[in-house]
């Protein structure tokens, strides 16, 4: 099962660099992520790239492989055919630090920007009580990595530096999403979601959902859901506050 | 000398685990300026992969369980060799750390009457693992991320900057933790870095340096444990002046993937076994039942038919023997496949398909299910899954006073989280690593932001921060020299056949021989290229830190002529009643490692009291019995 695989790997510092061709070898049953390592250990020492888990759960191997946005690790060799060209380059959106590896700061950057979580003041640790079916929204938006896979992805930022400052992008606003439907949660973000996160500049193209490594359904579970509430602001009030107290349908 | 920028803080935490989060958290309500500093990025640390869940006896499943039970579930799993303080402290306060993440945000699974559901899990009576389906570690890691963000905007708000009071360096490696004087005098005064983006260095001037570096298990070929388990903090406190303990005692998990090969030793989590999966070997026999040691007959189904009803009815059932703790499955596993009996890959079934109805298990264990479809082509709904020991966790760490975490030898130093030694024993239960994360995590950020007030700020001086430059840069002068990679695969290679599961006088000796030739090469070690993101230059510094940590491991092992949880010798087979009463203590001593005997503390009486007599005849000499018998005359 062994045979030889031609890789072309983006190489570079910063912004410059290049496609570089590569032999190597491969084996049953691996990923990408193998194939890179084999480069680094036996012919390209220096060659960057991040990872931790080895099994999907970590979201640092983040890349696109022939152009695809994926996981190194979870992307397996037999998916390609034998003998044509693999290309691996780092994710476009992000600037470069070196070969594979992107500066993902912005993320964290406009993450911190969301207020955080915030239960009633006179409930007590230990005294929470919800309900499976009430957590059950959130907790899908929770599986999330943070691949940045979606964000990368989206056609928002995706070539559109510009809107970099504007647009927090699919990962971000997923949380605005996950506070939103939490059930214990008492704070209204929705101004924020649409003025400063740029809730606007998506138009629900579902690019970020296809590539989600956790097939979270990020556009039909938080964006447009979020979108509808930020709709509401302009007419009703009240029931945002109902829809937090009250055990929510899957579509209102 | 190159550019090297200087900061201050009070509270320096090396580590964005589970138990670096939790310490810098408490380092900065208790208003000190705290830096958190990690290998990867914010909400990537190795606790991210943690699946089962977090032990607490909260007894919402079963209102029986409380923390004597649990104490009694962590001695017992660790085979009496715990430090008892350690493993009260950790019962007590657990319920407590787990109902603050949920104010947090955490967003556990759930009982019908809402409160937080608890799963059952290898040596743990009653149901007590808090979780989010198989995801617990990630749900832990972006609580903790994102308390420290909640902590950040309020800074924000009362400073202008978010940055004020606690700061992440995400990405920066710490190569070496500065100490001055000698003896009682020994003390911390910071860290030098290297961000692994750019190759800049970062002196950290601070008083109190908390190591929370996690483990140990990349010096193993099969293991679950990522690129940052080179055990740095374990090494970095060594030749800081500080002490490891138990350093023997390694945990195998007993199911690791076994195939594909580029996956093997891939953590299965043990809930897999906890929801009902069984393990059988290609003769279809359930084998644990053959497997059950006397110290634990009473605890374990004899039989099928009461193992499978203990899921319905486990207050009329013993519990079934795939659950027992995990040293004894690993073995069980290991001498399985040895005779012949394993399947296909080496390894042996592990089947929940015909258990539990296809939508139960997506539902239950979601990311096993995609782990094995995606990476193995296996459909776990299905079919069985193939399974072996895999080297997942090691109980042996930093030595640490019980109550504060501070490093023993060095003041100003403390060590949280898997680094820190004493509270497993011999063998950690499953579970009982993430709240031990979130104990003993709070309780050294407070201690170290105490000792930070007392202390005072600190300076480093040129000469110290040069000598530290040298040593980071030293792989650049040597471009020709050895591929550090290749080192790393051979040292994880020789450990695996050498210091691995099932260990004996002869492989350790011969460990400890190929240990001083790799130290030779790691000396020659080049890495050619620049300093920005060049992970051979990283592995060239993590290097070191692994063959300190080896030796310990081998010398340890060498040390302690018995078996006992994670240390398995084929030529001390039994369990010795004298060995309980002690500790082997590594000490740094010229280039390499000094094991030295110490008395386990006693056991208070109240706390021994909670065991019966019969149950401790097992593990204690008769002198020791009757001193306990005196004692409650
Ligand atoms: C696959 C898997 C599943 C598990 N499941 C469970 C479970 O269900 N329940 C349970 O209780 N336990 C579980 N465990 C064990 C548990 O996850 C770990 O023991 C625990 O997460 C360790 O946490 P920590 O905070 O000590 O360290 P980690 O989370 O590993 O964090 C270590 C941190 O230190 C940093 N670091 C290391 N060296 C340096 C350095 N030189 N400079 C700067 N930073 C450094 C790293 O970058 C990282 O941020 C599991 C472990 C694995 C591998
Ligand atoms: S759905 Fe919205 S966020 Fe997602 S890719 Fe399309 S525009 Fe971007
Ligand atoms: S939502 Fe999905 S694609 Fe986006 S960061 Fe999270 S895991 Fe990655
Ligand atoms: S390495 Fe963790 S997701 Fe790929």
């Amino acid at each position: 099962m062994t045979y030889t695989a031609n890789f072309r790997v983006w190489r570079g510092i910063g912004g410059e660099g290049e496609l570089q061709d590569y032999t190597v070898e491969v084996n049953e049953g691996e990923v990408v992520l193998d194939v890179i390592h084999r480069i680094q250990a036996t012919q390209e020492p220096d060659l960057g790239v991040r990872w931790n888990c080895k099994a999907g759960k970590c979201g640092s191997c983040s890349a696109e492989i022939n152009g695809k946005p994926r996981l190194m690790c979870m992307t397996r060799m037999n998916t390609f055919e034998e003998g044509a060209p693999v290309t691996v380059t780092p994710m476009r959106t992000f600037p470069v630090i070196r070969d594979l590896v992107t500066d993902v700061s912005f993320n964290y950057e406009k993450g911190r920007q969301v207020p955080a979580f915030s239960p009633p003041k006179d409930l007590k640790p230990g005294d929470f009580r919800m309900q499976q079916k009430d957590v059950e929204r959130s907790q899908e938006f929770r599986k999330c990595i943070e691949c940045f896979l979606c964000t990368n992805t989206c056609h928002a930022v995706r070539d559109h530096e510009e809107n970099v400052k504007f647009f927090a992008g699919p990962r971000v606003l997923m949380r605005t999403a996950e506070l939103d439907m939490h059930p214990l949660d008492t704070l209204d973000r929705r101004r924020m979601a649409q003025d400063e996160l740029g809730l606007g500049y998506c138009n629900i193209t579902k690019c970020c959902t296809e590539v989600c490594p956790e097939h979270i359904h990020i556009t039909d579970n938080a964006l447009i859901p979020l979108k509808e509430r930020v709709a509401d602001l302009k007419y009703d009030p009240l029931r945002w506050l109902g829809n937090k107290i009250r055990v929510r349908g899957k579509d209102d | 000398m190159s550019q090297i920028t200087k900061l201050q803080f009070d509270v320096i935490v090396v580590g964005a685990g589970g138990a670096g989060l939790r310490a810098a958290i408490a380092a900065r309500e208790a208003g000190k300026k705290t830096a958190i500093l990690s290998k990867s990025l914010f909400g990537k640390a190795h606790t991210v992969m943690a699946e089962g869940g977090i032990a607490a006896s909260m007894g919402n499943v079963n209102s029986n369980d409380n923390w004597k039970v649990h104490f009694c579930d962590t001695m017992r799993g660790g085979k009496f060799l715990n430090h008892y303080r350690m493993a009260e402290l950790h019962a007590k306060e657990a319920p407590d750390r787990v109902w603050e993440l949920e104010a947090w945000g955490a967003l556990f699974d759930r009982t019908p009457d809402g409160k937080i559901s608890q799963r059952n899990f290898g040596g743990h009576e009653y149901p007590r693992l808090a979780h989010v389906g198989d995801r617990t570690g990630l749900e832990m890691i972006r609580t903790l991320q994102q308390r420290v963000v909640a902590l950040q905007q309020q800074d924000k708000a009362e400073f202008g900057d978010y940055d004020a009071m606690i700061q992440v360096f995400a990405e920066t490696s710490v190569s070496h933790v500065f100490v001055s004087g000698e003896g009682a005098d020994r003390k911390v005064s910071g860290a030098f870095a290297y961000a692994r983006g750019t190759g800049d260095f970062i002196v950290f001037e601070a008083p109190s340096v908390i190591l929370a570096t996690g483990g140990i298990g990349k010096s193993f070929k099969v293991t679950s444990n990522s690129w940052e388990y080179t055990g740095d903090g374990h090494s970095m406190a060594l030749i800081s002046g500080g002490s490891l303990v138990n350093m023997e005692f390694v945990q195998f998990h007993p199911t690791g993937m076994v195939w594909p090969l580029s996956v093997k030793g891939i953590l299965v989590t043990e809930s897999v076994r906890g929801d009902g999966g069984v393990l059988t070997n290609s003769e279809g026999r359930r084998f644990m039942f053959d497997y059950i040691p006397d110290v634990f007959k009473a605890q374990y189904a004899k039989t099928e038919e009461e193992a499978d009803r203990w899921y319905t009815d486990p207050d009329n059932n013993k519990r079934p023997p795939e659950l027992l703790p995990r040293d004894e499955v690993a073995r069980a596993i290991n001498t399985e496949v040895k005779a012949g009996r394993g399947s296909p890959h080496g390894g042996v079934f592990l089947d929940v398909s015909k258990r539990l109805p296809a939508d139960v298990i997506r539902a239950k264990l979601p990311s096993m299910w995609h782990q094995f479809k995606e990476l193995a082509d296996v459909d776990i709904t299905l079919e069985p899954m193939e399974v072996g020991p895999t080297c997942h966790y090691v109980m042996g760490g930093i030595e640490v006073d019980p109550d504060t975490q501070q490093a023993v030898g060095v003041k100003g130093l403390y060590a949280a989280g898997e680094s820190s030694g004493g509270m497993h024993g011999s063998n950690r239960l499953g579970g009982n690593s993430l709240s031990d994360l979130l104990v003993f995590g709070k309780r050294a950020g407070d201690a170290a932001a105490e000792y930070a007030s007392a202390a005072g700020p600190v300076t480093l001086s040129d000469a110290e921060i040069a000598a530290a430059e040298t040593a980071a840069m030293a792989p650049f002068s040597n471009a020709g020299g050895e591929n550090p990679y290749a080192i790393q695969q051979e040292l994880q290679q020789m450990m695996n056949d050498y210091v691995g599961i099932i260990r004996t006088e002869d492989e350790l000796k011969q460990a400890l021989v190929e240990i001083e030739k790799f130290k030779e090469r790691a000396a020659r070690v080049g890495v050619k290229g620049t300093r920005q993101y060049n992970p051979a230059w990283h592995i060239a510094l993590d290097l070191p830190h692994q063959l300190v940590v080896s030796e310990c491991i081998a010398r340890a092992a060498l040390g302690r002529e018995e078996s006992r949880g994670g240390h398995t010798r084929d030529d001390f087979a039994k369990m010795s009643p004298e060995w309980r009463q002690v500790n082997l203590i590594c000490y740094a001593e010229g280039t390499g490692v000094r094991v030295e005997k110490q008395a386990l503390p006693t056991i208070p009486q109240e706390l021994v009291s909670l065991f019966d007599s019969s149950e401790l005849s097992k593990y204690m000499t008769q002198a020791e019995l009757d001193s306990i018998a005196q004692g409650t005359a």
